[in-house]
């Protein structure tokens, strides 16, 4: 165990250091659902240097370097101590361009994967159904086969970006017949397609973070289509595994419990600074082992994955514990903040944008979403420990 | 950049679960803990023979002059086994040795402790923990006098390392003049803790160094320690608990096939693995970040007291009416990890620890 750094990685971090220092004027605000010119340029800037789609082969728009893990780790540290914009982090670019990178056609990632990088092509993904959540691979949406084109009917539910995306990639049945993991195509189309209705839907949180998408005679030519007919849950599949990875991230509870070490250095009650009460200290300290566990735990991950060995249990657990992490610590900061804990909508004496409330509800979504708390007990308890599978009753 | 067991440690790690298996299984176990002492020569003799006692003294004085987070594997396995040995009051006598002891000290004591022929008690429990029924132990004119209560590894000491109450740090030979010894009947009948009453008297004392810097690390690496103990047990709980879920069958399934038990298994483990990690780092940091080691020693205990007892009473309930049984026996882990929780400080006490290491607190 040697948590230092040899030096060809400090000259790196220095390097990153100093770019950052140097081009602090060009970094972009952060904006809504699509990237503003500002930021399409920052990325590109990003890109050129190998701080974004560091990996990605420079015939497809990526930088082209060899994969190196602690270098991703130090960029991404680096980024975050300067406080700056890392590369973008949308659905077209998390989880379309890794599945094309393993198995689109050679014409797809030269003419897909470019403009996604740089953040010109916007994506949405047209996955869950209001009938297929956990149990996804039961989706309904069909694509009938006219002979040159799939006709699409069906709706699609928590589709986020939905109204601001160019493009969807999207599980459609085409094979009826077929056994029910067996009958999808992952299918990829223009969200300007005749046929296609986005609707908003508001959450608990005030806001329209996702939609919902129905497809009326939607036609979408055969040749769009990402592996074969019939194999779109194993391409859908290639996708989640990148998905599960980004929903979790222990520097995110990390900068959270920053914030709220400040709230309770600043605000007082009853003229006593909220760190002297030994109630809330005591949370905060209990939250803050949980913190450096799972930093810990990602540490792990990363050695793990330096020597491509398995993760094993430490990688199942990310997605529950850190989800549920990053819920206690709202609620911490609603607690320590009291009644001003409940200010929201704008109102005068809220505290940080309302966020912690914001927060605590659009959380609860996370720890929903991507693979409900209850599925992910069922995959730490059958994969990680080898108890017995839950029986598939639904036959399609 | 590294965080991983190195091969030598995992083989250290395996190989002393190899012998507590042999030496200590679980019938053993149930013998001792019904005796009047908890003290078994030949698990403590094996111990010795592989150098777990020598773990933290340093090679000149004929130890193994290893690192905190080798001693925390050690101490895992111990508690995976609900072993009964001393391992705490000698790794920790060994470092009050190491860093006050007099030339002459050192040299008297320290192989002693390596080759395990002489086993110390630890009394820091005042300091540690804050004092219970106004304990302590002052020192004056080269003698003590006072209550030291909760003295580590009590049964098998030939000496006590004693903390007074300004920090300064004494040896004690169990034989002293003016000593009073009386057992303590824990819980946990796998290790020993004691009462010592002092009469005036004459201690050496550890004449080097800042015997209270010195005293910090021995409350932090006992801390990292009895987390690591309790990492054992909880770890070993759980594939307990696992297995027989496994086996059990009711309305004519396995049990383990029930999502509700499922559940609960999950969740230990979840609970479990980012513990492991937290157990590391903190083992970690004693030797190589030193501006962390108070605050993580902390963290760890008072995580690992909750985890621990968390996973205790969740892995007993996956048992059902037989996990309660010393047919069973799980109840040696759970009593094990009970009394991990309330040594050096209980999870309240090591988080407030934890804010005063930061400085959101005075101490």
């Amino acid at each position: 165990m040697d948590l230092a750094y040899d030096a060809t990685y400090t000259v790196f971090r220095d390097e990153v250091r100093d770019f950052l220092r140097t081009h602090r004027d060009r970094m972009p605000k952060r904006s809504g659902h699509r990237p503003t010119d500002e930021q399409i340029a920052w990325q590109t800037l990003l890109i050129e240097h190998g701080y974004a789609a560091r990996t990605i082969p420079e015939a497809y728009g990526g930088h082209g370097a060899e994969p190196d893990i602690l270098k991703s780790r130090i960029i991404a540290e680096a980024f975050a101590e300067a406080g700056a914009p890392g590369g973008l982090a949308n659905q077209g670019i998390s989880m379309l361009v890794p599945t094309l990178l393993e198995l689109g056609t050679e014409a797809q990632k030269t003419t897909l994967i470019p403009p996604t990088l740089r953040g010109e092509l916007v994506w949405c993904q047209g996955y869950s159904e209001p009938g297929a959540g956990s149990d996804l691979a039961s989706l309904t949406t069909r694509g009938e086969d006219d002979g040159e084109n799939f006709i699409i009917n069906g709706q699609k539910i928590w589709t986020s970006t939905a109204h601001a995306a160019d493009m969807i990639f999207c599980l459609v049945r085409t094979e009826p017949d077929a056994p029910k993991h067996e009958g999808i195509s992952y299918l990829i189309f223009s969200m300007k397609t005749p046929g296609i209705e986005v609707r908003p839907l508001l959450t608990m949180t005030g806001a329209a973070e996702f939609n919902e998408v129905f497809f009326t005679d939607v036609k979408v030519p055969k040749t769009q289509i990402v592996g074969g007919r019939g194999q779109g849950w194993f391409v859908a599949n290639a996708t989640l595994k990148h998905e599960r990875g980004m929903l979790g991230d222990p520097n995110a509870a990390h900068a959270r419990l920053q914030a709220i070490i400040e709230i309770l250095k600043t605000e007082t009650l009853d003229g006593q600074r909220l760190m002297d009460h030994p109630l809330y200290l005591d949370r905060l300290m209990q939250l803050q082992a949980r913190v450096i566990s799972m930093q810990a735990n990602g540490l792990r991950l990363l050695t793990a994955a330096q020597r491509k060995e398995p993760v094993g249990m430490a990688g199942l657990i990310v997605k529950l514990q850190g989800c549920e992490l990053n819920h206690q610590l709202a609620a911490l900061a609603i607690d320590a903040l009291g009644e001003l804990g409940v200010l929201y909508h704008g109102s005068p004496h809220q505290r940080d944008g309302g966020v912690w409330q914001h927060r605590y509800m659009f959380d609860l979504g996370l720890i929903i979403g991507g693979g409900t708390a209850q599925i992910q007990k069922n995959i730490i308890a059958e994969r990680g420990l080898g108890m017995p599978r839950e029986p598939k009753l639904a036959k399609v | 950049m590294d965080f991983a067991l190195s091969p030598d440690q995992i083989a250290m790690q395996d190989s002393l679960d190899r012998t507590l298996e042999r030496v200590a299984p679980l019938d053993r176990v149930r013998q001792i803990a019904a005796q009047d002492l908890p003290t078994a020569p030949e698990v403590r003799a094996a111990l010795a023979e592989l150098g777990a006692p020598a773990v933290l003294v340093p090679e000149a004085h004929g130890g193994l002059g290893l690192g905190v987070l080798d001693a925390a594997l050690l101490a895992e396995t111990l508690g995976r086994h609900t072993a009964c040995a001393p391992f705490l009051g000698p790794a920790l006598a060994a470092i009050a040795l190491d860093l006050c002891g007099s030339e002459g000290q050192k040299a008297v004591w320290l192989p002693l402790i390596a080759s395990g022929e002489a086993s110390f008690g630890v009394a820091i429990s005042e300091p540690a923990s804050g004092a219970r029924m106004a304990a302590g132990v002052r020192a004056e004119n080269g003698r003590l006098s006072g209550q030291a209560l909760f003295v580590l590894d009590f049964a098998d000491a030939a000496a006590f390392i004693v903390a007074d109450e300004t920090g300064g740090l004494h040896l004690v030979p169990a034989d002293a003049p003016g000593l009073t010894r009386t057992a303590l009947t824990t819980i946990d009948r796998t290790r020993s803790v004691g009462e010592l009453v002092f009469g005036e008297v004459l201690a050496e004392r550890l004449p080097e160094g800042d015997s209270r810097a010195a005293l910090a690390r021995m409350r932090d690496v006992g801390r990292v320690l009895l987390a690591a103990d309790t990492l054992g047990a909880a770890q070993r709980m759980l594939e307990r608990a696992v297995a027989y879920a496994a086996d059990r069958k009711q309305f004519g399934r396995v049990i383990g096939s029930f999502q509700a038990v499922k559940h609960l298994c999950a969740e230990m483990a979840a609970e479990l693995e980012p513990a492991r990690a937290l157990v590391w780092y903190a083992a970690y940091a004693q030797d190589a970040l030193p501006g962390e080691a108070t605050l993580t020693a902390a963290h760890a205990k008072a995580h690992l007291g909750d985890v621990g007892r968390f996973v205790a009473r969740t892995a007993t309930e996956v048992f059902g009416g037989i996990g309660i049984t010393d047919l069973l026996g799980l109840h040696y882990a759970f009593k094990r990890i009970g009394l991990d929780r309330q040594l050096l400080g209980a999870p309240e006490r090591a988080r407030r620890d934890a804010a005063v290491a930061q400085g959101f607190i005075p101490a």
